[in-house]
């Protein structure tokens, strides 16, 4: 059963068709690659799923109830979290208070309460041993290498306890040390059911690690299956060495 | 650590309280005032602007109406000049932040430099109604405030200093639950990267409005206290651009968006201002004077004392933890390609 689904989404930046009638769907507990050339599409489709952009036409569902649309502030309180392809995290804050940023809740008794109490503290400590940053928790985030950003932006995303996780381009920029300790994290994430959909270009990130991959191009899904599958699909292979 | 923290709080307190009985003269004791007066200004106007990170250049008009608002109150209830009156202040601070709630949820439409020139316009446009709804304000003229006779020379400014430092105690414990608390963080987040940080389930929009109209209640406060310590107020004097410029620098020059940093800032810039304006007031070289001092600390600090300070502990930190940390903990596990491991950082309840 699909636990995200984004029927026949279109949407256009001007004259430029970022996305058009596509439908993609992710199954729930599955980790599911989401590749294809630069411009196909990718991370507008990730904007979109996650209220950044809204869509011209199309609807976007979770759990088979409709989110389309939604501000990125509700989709979060749904369950939908999120990294993105050039880490944001917040420079000026430590790692520790970038932990706790995602950790909001919004009733007024939580607002008013310290940000560092107790429970949320040992919590926020958990993942941050879990990516291996306790040792830097009291400095600048800004003064983090990148591949550490990614971490922390990883781990800050886990804190609000997500049931599904979109990583775009994770791997992106980290060494190769770095990109085999996040795939662990992510199996391990996922097997204690997570689901995750991973924007990637390093081909063998995504076919060790993904269950089911889909290709866009063009702003439209042109195929799914399984990695080993999708390796021989001729369409994919038109869309990567063709034009 | 952190009771070195406490002993220097509690000593600068003691220090605030017993200044006016340790030095009694009214030429120091009026500086004092206007030092604590502006000190609460810069740190309102923090709670909002230094800490979401959205310059406002238009809090004259909270201070315009706070002072008004006390004028009118004092004319209208018939209040006598003493120490009545100063039970007015909050209820000055709650007009200004009535201003604020409509006035922040049009301004807080837009961002970064937009919102700079609205809360500008805004400020315009308030400053123009009290020149021309004279029936409330006097128009040019102004109104005038209840005088306490009963103060003499040396004891007038008293009362003023003690009120003004309360006021400035209660903009502190504001401010510091601001910065320690899970909204402060949202707001905090909002500075750094708003997108994000909406992203991350912060409700944006509520949050800065809410910061807009506490900080407007501050500088509403501010506005009364001063209004009733100059004995009037007109149009020119309430809704003063020089005030804005005035609050705004002394929150860069301390450290934007840190507890400490804007009564530093006030604490420096007031006084200096004061001594210049006495000494070289005559011949306007105290204006040269002031901008040299002002262009030398932002080449030296142009983050401010506060944050410069702080950077530079954290560089050294950093500069410690590189030399003798082991390699990254992430990095000594991840050799294999998701080799099961046992220790505790595979334990995390989801």
């Amino acid at each position: 059963m699909s636990f995200l689904e984004a029927q026949g989404i279109s949407k256009a930046f001007g004259g430029i068709q970022a996305l058009e009638t596509c439908s993609v769907s992710v199954e729930a507990g599955s980790i599911t690659g989401l590749i294809g050339p630069n411009g196909s599409g990718k991370t507008t489709m990730f904007n979109v799923m996650t209220g950044y952009e809204r869509v011209d036409s199309g609807q976007v569902r979770l759990n088979d109830k409709a989110i389309t649309n939604l501000s990125p502030d509700k989709v979060f309180r749904l369950g939908i979290g999120r990294t993105f392809q050039l880490t944001r995290i917040f420079p000026r804050l430590t790692v520790l208070e970038n932990m706790h940023v995602a950790a909001q809740r919004n009733d007024f008794k939580g607002l008013l309460s310290r940000w560092s109490s107790t429970h949320e503290q040992q919590r926020a400590i958990e993942l941050l041993d879990f990516v291996g940053l306790t040792s830097l928790k009291d400095l600048q985030a800004g003064n983090l290498s990148f591949g550490q950003k990614k971490l922390l932006e990883f781990a800050f995303v886990l804190i609000a306890e997500p049931k599904i996780i979109l990583l775009d381009e994770p791997a992106g920029g980290v060494n190769p040390t770095m990109v085999n300790y996040l795939a662990d994290r992510i199996r391990k994430l996922n097997q204690q059911g997570i689901t995750f959909l991973v924007v990637e270009h390093n081909m063998e990130f995504v076919m060790n690690l993904c269950d089911k991959v889909l290709v866009m191009h063009r702003g439209t899904k042109i195929a799914e299956g399984a990695p080993a599958e999708i390796r021989e699909n001729p369409a994919v292979l038109e869309a990567y060495l063709g034009d | 650590m952190r009771i070195y923290k406490i002993v220097g709080l509690v000593l600068a307190l003691l220090i605030a309280l017993a200044f006016p009985l340790v030095s009694p003269n009214p030429a120091v004791t009026t500086v004092a005032v206007f030092t604590l007066i502006f000190a609460a200004a810069a740190t309102g106007w923090n709670v909002f602007s230094g800490y979401s990170g959205y310059i406002s250049l238009g809090h004259a008009a909270y201070f315009g109406v706070g002072g008004y608002a006390m004028a009118i109150l004092c004319q209208d209830w018939k209040i006598q000049g003493g120490y009545s009156a100063f039970w007015l202040v909050p209820i000055a601070g709650l007009v200004a932040a009535l201003f604020a709630l409509p006035l922040g949820w049009i301004a807080l439409r837009v961002r970064r430099h937009t919102f700079v020139v609205i809360t500008i316009a805004m400020f315009f446009i308030l400053q123009l109604l009290s020149y021309n709804l004279r029936g409330l304000t006097n128009g040019s003229i102004g109104l005038g405030l209840p005088i306490p006779i009963d103060w003499g020379g040396d004891f007038y400014d008293i009362p003023f200093y003690y009120v003004a430092l309360a006021v400035l105690l209660l903009a502190i414990g504001i401010s510091w639950w601001v910065r320690n608390s899970k909204y402060g963080l949202g707001l905090l987040a909002i500075r750094d990267d708003e997108d994000r940080a909406m992203g991350l389930g912060v409700t944006t929009g509520p949050s800065k409005l809410v910061a807009f109209i506490i900080s407007a209640f501050i500088v509403g406060m501010v506005g009364a206290i001063w209004a009733y310590f100059v004995e009037s107020i007109y149009p020119a004097s309430g809704f003063d651009a020089t005030f804005d410029v005035a609050v705004v620098l002394m929150a860069y020059l301390g450290g934007l968006g840190t507890i400490s940093g804007p009564i530093l800032g006030a604490l420096i810039l007031e006084p200096a201002q004061q001594y210049f304006t006495v000494e070289y007031g005559a011949n306007g070289y105290y204006l040269i004077i002031y901008g040299a001092l002002f262009l030398v600390i932002m080449l030296l600090l142009p983050r401010g004392i506060v944050p410069t300070l702080t950077d530079r502990w954290n560089r050294i930190q950093l500069a410690r933890h590189r030399e003798s940390a082991p390699p990254m903990p992430a990095m000594a596990l991840s050799t294999g390609s998701g080799a099961e491991s046992t220790d505790r950082k595979e334990e995390i309840n989801l």
